[in-house]
């Protein structure tokens, strides 16, 4: 029997990574003594696996496990999946919070493999909601934005335009309720993982790389100032991912919906860890 | 108190690893601290990873926090990337339970564990805000203690920490609780920090070096003496000893971290002290007599420790597991218990050499097989006898040739060199066994590895080795060179070695007097930290620091003492004579060994007398297989069974013609 659980990762969690949390959920389902089911070989490992990885120190409200459990074992048939939020979530840490768990029906695919986009809301510093304004409009209608990074160790150019499938700034009263220092402006965006995923902090060096255009083409080049940035850059203090993605046929939906929750689990936790 | 946390959370998002940290541990306590309170920073000074698991630092935190009159938490040294940030963000040190600023403690207490962490202690020190000299800091300053190991010789540490513990400190940290409550104002701070320290200063197993004076011989500049300063204070100071570890079943909430950490698993220990009496190992000196905790007791505290978090590997602890009385039954109960459903393993974290220990290893790592570990520590039997782990060549082969045929394809073999008397016949020996072992492997397997894993050895206070002149760098390096041409052709084998300046910087403080503080400062001043850790070390750091201070490798590190020379660690007792110790010393050199005491007479080494305590040993006899001296022959220890001989059994792989080349090579040259 498989087991698809939804949770949210937030507060001081977030500087876990993925291979912690994984770990977390396995110590969990033993301390719980769930009827975990074991791969073949010689070193048997239970059977889990996530959606996309999330970055070290991203929060979000959208994670998903799937957990087979073994069948041959009595103890599987009678798992109360009703209750299985409220067995395991006093056994996991503080900041991983369980909104769902159903039993994955049928031939589901791997989360890994069907996740088409992900939604992220993110705090910015370093710029004023104008200036921020400007270049969200400016990368929208930018052909491509290059930004450098790190694969496999090497430096590469890639363009993140295509990627980025929807970008905009959140209003001021969310930017307030979420950072009422002010010191930060929020966004949400939307950002493709095919073919290659695109992180939060690797949105923001596009935002920063249109920053630089614009000041070099405000700016005659020869002056050779490294001064630059008379605005500022964006600087990313905060990411939480608020949903993943599976479109179909043109229609957008997620792994596991969560269900109408009127205590708004991981929303209070959201909320009380920012 | 008061919480770092805002100031910290920004920096976590630059720096590696973040959630080092946080925090957030399953058993990590939020004490309630308060005027009558006395709060304890417990400092381990490596990585949050290394220093987590540490079981020392975890039973005292529990033993704290159970006192209505005590407050513990836990802080480990940050990586150079926090560090940085740290210190560009004016953030001090801070505990991980309520980030609170380490200066706000009343005691900073260190786990010493290894020597070339000392810069580490000082760094930390001076990232809680304070002197980083005991001499300067005031009745508003913590008050710094160290224990474990290295405790048995604080003085390179004198200048910098308030007061040493010896042995066990399951009791003493409740007494010198009891001291500190008596002197702290409710406002925090001491009443009188000079009559604080000398009334710790008489508490049994408690050193305060700031209590001692020390003298020079004028002529040779070697120590002359070191004397109390006062009239109570002891002149001698002697460690704890707990005589029952039955009645300290801790950790009781054993600590999982959020993240990966060395020995990552449930931990329950077996037993506490060794009496195998190998002369180079200062554990098993200085945690004399034996104490076994009951076998009912570590069922239950393995019962529910899994349950309790969840992990899925226990390993039983003591200094050599497999001599526990009742070895057998405890582990056979453990992975037969339902209740773990047959994926618990269990590992045994030193393996006895012998056959019988190899089906015990068999049973237990049945679920996850991975590679075997040895210790035969000297390549020939002559050089066993002078460091007296009495292995027997027959022992050794007959346990590889067990692991081998019961289905492992990898073992793995400790050895030292820079032993005395080592010559090298006994530096090639290392080759010499460890191709035979694969020669013995490969009748069961193609792919065998051998892996010897080759220390530098550094003496260490409190053992009969404690007067011996350690080997020099090069001396070392070319014993190591040796090692790697003679196994080079032998396919299977490999040699690892660790870096024999690490040796020679260990060293420095392994057995260095107070002034070797000045030179642990000084590697500090020049960003020495993070020693232990191959790419910050810096021998250059240490040389230079050395030369500064008028200082040498060769009188430090390198020079034999005498039996008349005043040692710096002779006014503090692990409760062996120094009699026994130089008996023991001139019994190595004579290449004599001596027998485990727990079940032949006793050789009134003075741990058991001394304290009033004696072995807690469930079974009179030794353990079956009864190896390592115990009841042997040990006139044929050297030789080899005619089966381990290098002519394979019909049938078998043939020995690789390398390894042949190399068995003459090796017995050529001596």
């Amino acid at each position: 029997m498989r087991i698809r659980f939804r949770f949210a990762k937030v507060g001081k969690l977030r500087f876990t990574g993925q291979r912690d949390v994984a770990r977390m959920w396995e110590r969990a389902f033993r301390r719980a003594s769930l009827p975990l089911a074991y791969t073949e070989g010689f070193s048997p490992r239970p059977q889990l696996s996530f959606g996309l990885a999330l970055p070290t120190g991203a929060e979000s409200l959208a994670e998903y496990l799937d957990v087979v459990l073994d069948d041959s074992r009595a103890e599987t048939a009678s798992v109360d999946l009703e209750a299985l939020p409220d067995l395991l979530g006093p056994l996991l840490p503080d900041g991983i919070v369980i909104e769902e768990a159903v039993v994955a029906e049928g031939r589901i695919g791997s989360l890994q493999e069907h996740i088409t986009s992900c939604s992220w809301t993110m705090r910015l510093a370093g710029v004023s909601r104008p200036e921020l304004h400007e270049l969200i409009d400016a990368m929208l209608r930018a052909d491509n934005v290059l930004i450098e990074r790190e694969r496999k160790g090497k430096k590469v150019i890639d363009d993140l335009r295509p990627s980025v499938l929807g970008l905009a700034m959140v209003d001021t009263v969310v930017d307030q309720e979420i950072d009422p220092s002010g010191r930060t402006v929020g966004i949400m965006a939307e950002l493709a993982t095919q073919p290659r995923g695109v992180r939060p902090g690797e949105l923001v060096a596009g935002l920063a790389a249109m920053a630089t255009q614009r000041d070099e083409a405000s700016q005659p080049m020869d002056d050779g100032s490294a001064e630059g940035h008379p605005n500022g850059l964006p600087v990313l203090d905060r990411a939480c991912r608020t949903h993943q993605w599976i479109e179909r046929d043109g229609l957008r939906e997620e792994p596991l919906r969560r269900r109408d929750d009127p205590a708004g689990r991981a929303t209070y936790a959201l909320e009380r860890a920012l | 108190m008061t919480s770092l946390w805002t100031q910290v959370e920004p920096l976590l998002a630059h720096v590696t690893k973040p959630a080092r940290y946080i925090g957030g541990e399953l058993g990590a306590q939020q004490p309630e601290h308060g005027p009558g309170v006395v709060s304890w920073l417990l400092l381990y000074p490596d990585t949050y990873e290394v220093g987590l698991p540490n079981q020392g630092l975890q039973i005292l935190y529990e033993l704290l926090n159970e006192r209505p009159d005590a407050a513990a938490e836990r802080s480990y040294a940050p990586w150079v990337d926090m560090e940085a940030a740290m210190r560009s963000a004016g953030v001090p040190l801070f505990s991980l339970e309520g980030h609170r600023p380490a200066a706000e403690f009343d005691v900073i207490a260190f786990n010493l564990s290894a020597e070339l962490v000392y810069t580490n202690v000082l760094n930390l020190i001076d990232l809680a805000g304070l002197p980083v000299h005991a001499e300067e800091r005031t009745d508003e300053d913590a008050v710094v203690i160290v224990g474990g190991h290295c405790a048995f010789n604080p003085e390179p540490l004198a200048d910098f920490i308030d007061c040493a513990v010896l042995g066990d400190g399951e009791e003493v940290v409740g007494e010198l609780n009891d001291v500190l409550a008596t002197f702290r104002r409710p406002d925090g701070g001491w009443t009188d920090r000079q009559a604080l320290l000398r009334a710790l200063a008489q508490v049994p197993g408690v050193y305060v070096p700031s209590c001692y004076d020390v003298s020079y011989d004028e002529t040779s500049g070697r120590l002359a003496a070191i004397t109390p300063r006062f009239p109570e204070t002891p002149e001698r100071v002697e460690k704890r000893t707990i005589a029952d570890l039955g009645a300290w079943p801790y950790p009781k909430q054993q600590l999982v971290p959020l993240i990966e950490v060395v020995h990552d698993r449930l931990n329950v220990e077996l037993f506490r002290g060794c009496t195998r009496g190998c002369r180079f190992c200062q554990a098993g000196m200085i945690t004399r007599p034996v104490r076994e905790r009951p076998a009912e007791q570590v069922r239950t505290m393995v019962r529910s420790g899994l349950d309790r978090t969840g992990y899925d590997e226990v390993a039983l602890t003591s200094l050599s597991s497999a001599d526990y009385s009742g070895i057998e039954p405890t582990v056979t109960s453990i992975i037969d218990d339902p209740s773990c459903s047959g994926q618990v393993s269990v590992s045994l974290p030193s393996l006895r050499v012998d056959a019988f220990t190899v089906g015990t290893a068999a049973q237990i790592q049945r679920v996850r097989r991975t590679g075997l570990t040895f210790a035969p520590e000297g390549g020939t039997w002559r050089m066993r006898q002078v460091i007296n782990k009495l292995i027997r060549e027959e022992d050794l082969y007959a346990a590889v040739d067990a692991a081998f045929s019961q289905g492992w394809k990898r073992v793995k073999l400790y050895f030292l060199i820079g032993l005395p008397t080592e010559t090298d016949e006994d530096t090639l020996g290392i080759v010499r066994l460890a191709s035979r072992c694969v020669e013995i492997g490969r009748r069961y397997h193609k792919g065998v590895t051998v892996t010897a894993s080759v220390g530098g050895f550094v003496p260490k206070v409190q053992t009969p080795f404690q007067w011996f002149g350690q080997n020099t760098i090069e001396e070392l390096t070319r014993k190591v060179h040796l090692l790697r041409d003679a196994a080079r052709p032998v396919r299977g084998l490999t040699i690892r070695w660790h870096d024999p300046k690490a040796s020679a910087a260990e060293g420095i403080s392994s057995r260095g007097d107070r002034r070797i503080g000045a030179v642990i400062e000084h590697v500090w001043r020049h960003g020495g930290t993070f020693q232990e850790w191959s790419e910050y070390f810096d021998l250059a750091l240490w040389t230079a620091a050395l030369e500064a201070h008028g200082m040498s490798l060769e009188d430090v590190a390198y020079r034999h003492r005498g039996e008349d020379d005043v040692l710096p660690w002779d006014h503090l007792s692990a409760g062996l004579h120094r009699d026994f110790l130089w008996q023991d010393w001139k019994d190595a050199l004579a290449e004599h060994g001596l027998e485990d005491c727990r079940w032949t007479p006793c050789y009134d080494c003075g741990a058991c007398t001394g304290f009033g305590v004696e072995h807690v040993v469930a079974s009179a006899v030794p353990p079956a297989g009864g190896s390592q001296g115990t009841g042997q022959d040990l006139s044929t220890g050297g030789q080899v069974p005619v089966r381990f001989l290098a002519a394979a059994p019909s049938g078998a792989a043939p020995a690789a013609p390398g390894g042949t080349a190399v068995t003459l090579a090796a017995e050529g040259s001596a």
